[in-house]
């Protein structure tokens, strides 16, 4: 019998806050509450000044396995999501080969057992992310594969989507997740369409490739009676036409990423290329809104887009770099800065959209991931010191890639330590 | 001045204004019988053209020459560009020969900035994308302030064409604007800039109402090789709406200048007679390039020497 104790922090979960010690046997949480003593040979973490949260579910990393290994792999990206807090985390399909084969699918989930933290898989909605074919959702479903998405590209044709919708309608708690962007109207295009692309010169991806593709999605979603998933929702547009489809019973989720609940399109006057990602950073007019969108629900989760790039492939001109940013080591901490810390959203709200939000659209609550704390439960826990300040170091973080838009930032929140089944994947800070 | 990448490196119109009368004082070198000074001798300016444009690489390596720079010429087409370096390791190898000076031309936004942000020498930005060209911005306000001079404030510039996929616009605008202009950018919704929050500019759509109340026609090129959307119908159509015919030149004002960048698609922005005729200064753009560059480079490299 393994015994673990968390020790003097304030837990904080759906049900609530409250000053707690976690007792933890063989991987599973049996006691909560206040002034518990360790067991004798009890592993016993400090949780001091700390807060206790379900670890964090990340809906959306590129780990670049297979076929980039060169800018990230499982295990690297798996150690930078356990340092962000996260147990679990759900890898986007556009690898190369893209995830549309069942075989590929174990090969990265078998990669993924022996990593720091739960390693899921999306799977493609069509074949090759081609937009044509449908992939082979009942067999990535019976591998575990709850969403579905062609991230990188957007399935553009509505008779496809369509059809994915009705044929995943028969897979229970299966999602269609879209990266929401009109091909046609992106077309060239490299920054937010907007003022400062018009300064500056470079061809823009207008906020109505992604509204255009919400608002066409919403409406096959209501057809079909089929379940949506919008990925890193990025305009005050898109964010309102979730809100009153969901007033309306559209089985709708969104998610939103850090970056762009943050910084704005004026960032690429920089030039600097680790500013460039698809969808693209919006306006201070779509921040504000985002923000209230993840204040009100309409956004659910927060999740980080993680996407690794290494040095060679991502310092070039702007308009030839790669999109994509590191996040999944920095996202907690970016969000107790800029959003908790100024009240933007509520500690428990910050963490529910990181933890049991996300946990529940991907299907993780039921792998327990995501909370509560209580007896019986798995033992997945973030424990992170709400006061301790850090400066964000490229060179310092576990990804295989360096290109972080918070180089330099000081940032508030810290994770201390990470528990997967009982067992830390972080302590005190450092890999475990 | 380090680096001369944007029109905004230029902290105020006094420093574009002193830019201009060091050109005056290169455009009378050009002049005499031996055009070369010593200005920069020992120095190394070279050329780094990932774009193909002869004109303006002629241009700075002839101004780089009569200041008796030593030049070196990157060319892409027989590099190592082609065996798939990086930009980012050009800049290193050319760096490590030992330059003072880069003159960057790529089709990248920000790629001239970039370049600055790896190496120690100089960068000029000979043309970054749509971004900005700014030399050429110095070469029009030289050119129009020699003939509207020596003070432009009023003067009513029409810039006519592309504008959204122009750089030349990008510099003009603002130097024109910095210099006391007032601008008016005309052409079809298709090719104006999405959104010009922020723009010195008035915006008009209907050439004939515009030509005639302007001192200046600045007419771009229709860039065929970055139009690759339908932004409009036809040659034929452009020419007959936005473009500079002998009829709608004989609406304008008798003193009205008609500038262009070049390469000119005569027939298409610009009738071959209008190109030709006397109120053109086409041709003396050019010529005002190499003088232009020569202030530039001696400024970034020779600056507390003396010109001549």
């Amino acid at each position: 019998m393994s015994e673990l104790l968390v020790s003097g922090g304030r837990v904080l979960d759906a049900a609530g806050e409250r000053t707690a010690d976690v007792r933890v046997v063989d991987g599973t949480v049996v006691e909560v509450g206040p002034g518990l003593s360790p067991g004798a040979g009890a592993l016993v973490l400090d949780a001091s000044g700390a807060i206790v949260t379900p670890g964090l579910v990340d809906l959306q990393v590129h780990f670049r396995e297979p076929g980039r290994e060169d800018a990230e792999d499982v295990e690297h990206g798996a150690r930078a999501a356990a340092l962000g807090g996260c147990t679990a985390v759900v890898c986007m399909p556009n690898t190369e080969p893209p995830l549309d084969d069942a075989a590929v699918v174990e090969a990265v989930l078998a990669r993924g057992r022996r990593s720091a933290c739960d390693v899921r898989v999306a799977g493609c909605i069509t074949k090759g992310r081609a937009g044509r074919e449908l992939a082979p959702l009942g067999e990535l479903y019976d591998l575990g594969v709850r969403i579905f998405t062609d991230d990188g590209d957007c399935v553009a044709d509505a008779g496809v989507m369509r059809r994915a919708f009705e044929y995943a309608s028969a897979l229970p708690g299966a999602v269609l997740a879209q990266h929401a962007e009109d091909p046609a109207l992106v077309r060239g295009g490299h920054m937010n369409e907007g003022e400062w692309s018009a300064r500056l010169g470079i061809p823009g991806r207008p906020a109505e490739a992604e509204s255009t593709i919400v608002a066409r999605d919403l409406a096959l979603a209501r057809l079909t009676g089929g379940r949506y998933h919008v990925l890193h929702l990025s305009s005050a547009q898109s964010a309102q036409l979730v809100r009153e489809a969901r007033a309306q019973g559209v089985r709708v989720t969104a998610e939103c990423t850090p970056q762009h609940l943050v910084l704005t399109d004026e960032a690429c006057a920089t030039f600097d290329p680790v500013f460039k990602m698809n969808p693209p950073l919006r306006t201070a007019r779509d921040v504000e809104a985002l923000r209230g969108a993840l204040a009100d629900g309409t956004i659910d989760a927060i999740a980080t887009d993680h996407a690794p790039h290494a040095p060679e492939t991502k310092e070039q001109p702007f308009e030839e770099a790669p999109p994509g940013m590191l996040g999944v080591e920095t996202a907690l901490a970016v969000v107790w800065t800029t959003l908790v810390e100024p009240g933007v959203v509520s500690p428990a709200r910050a963490l529910e959209a990181l933890s049991w939000a996300p946990a529940r659209i991907a299907g993780l609550d039921a792998a327990g991931h995501g909370g509560p704390v209580e007896p019986g439960r798995p033992a997945n826990l973030c424990v992170f010191d709400p006061a301790h300040s850090w400066v964000v170091d490229a060179h310092a973080l576990a990804s295989k890639s360096r290109n972080t838009p918070w180089e330099g930032w000081k940032l508030t929140g810290k994770v201390r330590h990470t528990i997967l089944r009982g067992r830390p994947t972080v302590r005190d800070g450092a890999l475990a | 001045m380090k680096h001369l990448l944007s029109v905004d490196d230029f902290a105020d119109r006094p420093a574009i204004e002193a830019m201009l009368d060091l050109t005056e004082r290169f455009v009378a070198v050009s002049r005499r019988e031996i055009r070369k000074v010593p200005a920069l001798r020992g120095r190394t300016v070279v050329s780094l053209f990932f774009e193909e444009s002869t004109r303006t690489r002629l241009s700075f390596e002839t101004a780089a020459k009569r200041l008796s720079a030593d030049v070196m010429t990157f060319s892409v087409a027989s590099s190592s560009v082609k065996k798939g370096e990086s930009l980012l390791d050009t800049v290193r190898t050319i760096e490590a020969m030992g330059v003072d000076a880069v003159v960057v031309r790529h089709s990248a936004a920000g790629a001239a900035a970039r370049v600055a942000s790896w190496t120690g020498a100089s960068v000029v930005n000979a043309g970054d994308g749509r971004h900005e060209h700014p030399t050429q911005a110095l070469l029009d306000a030289y050119t129009l302030r020699s003939h509207r001079g020596p003070s432009l404030d009023g003067c009513r510039v029409a810039i006519v064409g592309d504008v959204r996929n122009s750089r030349v616009a990008r510099s003009d605008v603002k130097m024109f604007h910095a210099l006391g202009c007032e601008i008016t950018l005309v052409g079809p919704p298709t090719l104006l800039p999405e959104r010009l929050g922020g723009w010195p500019v008035t915006v008009a759509h209907d050439l004939d109402e515009v030509c005639g109340e302007v001192d200046v026609l600045y007419m771009l090129r229709i860039q065929r090789e970055r139009i690759d959307q339908a932004c409009f119908p036809s040659l034929r159509e452009y020419a007959s709406r936005w473009g500079l015919t002998p009829a709608r030149m004989a609406r304008c004002k008798p003193d009205t200048l008609v500038m262009h960048p070049g390469p000119m698609n005569r027939g298409i922005e610009i009738a071959a007679e209008v190109a030709d005729s006397a109120r053109s200064l086409v041709a003396e753009q050019v010529a005002n390039g190499v003088a232009v560059r020569m202030a530039v480079l001696w400024t970034l490299l020779g600056a507390g020497g003396t010109v001549v």
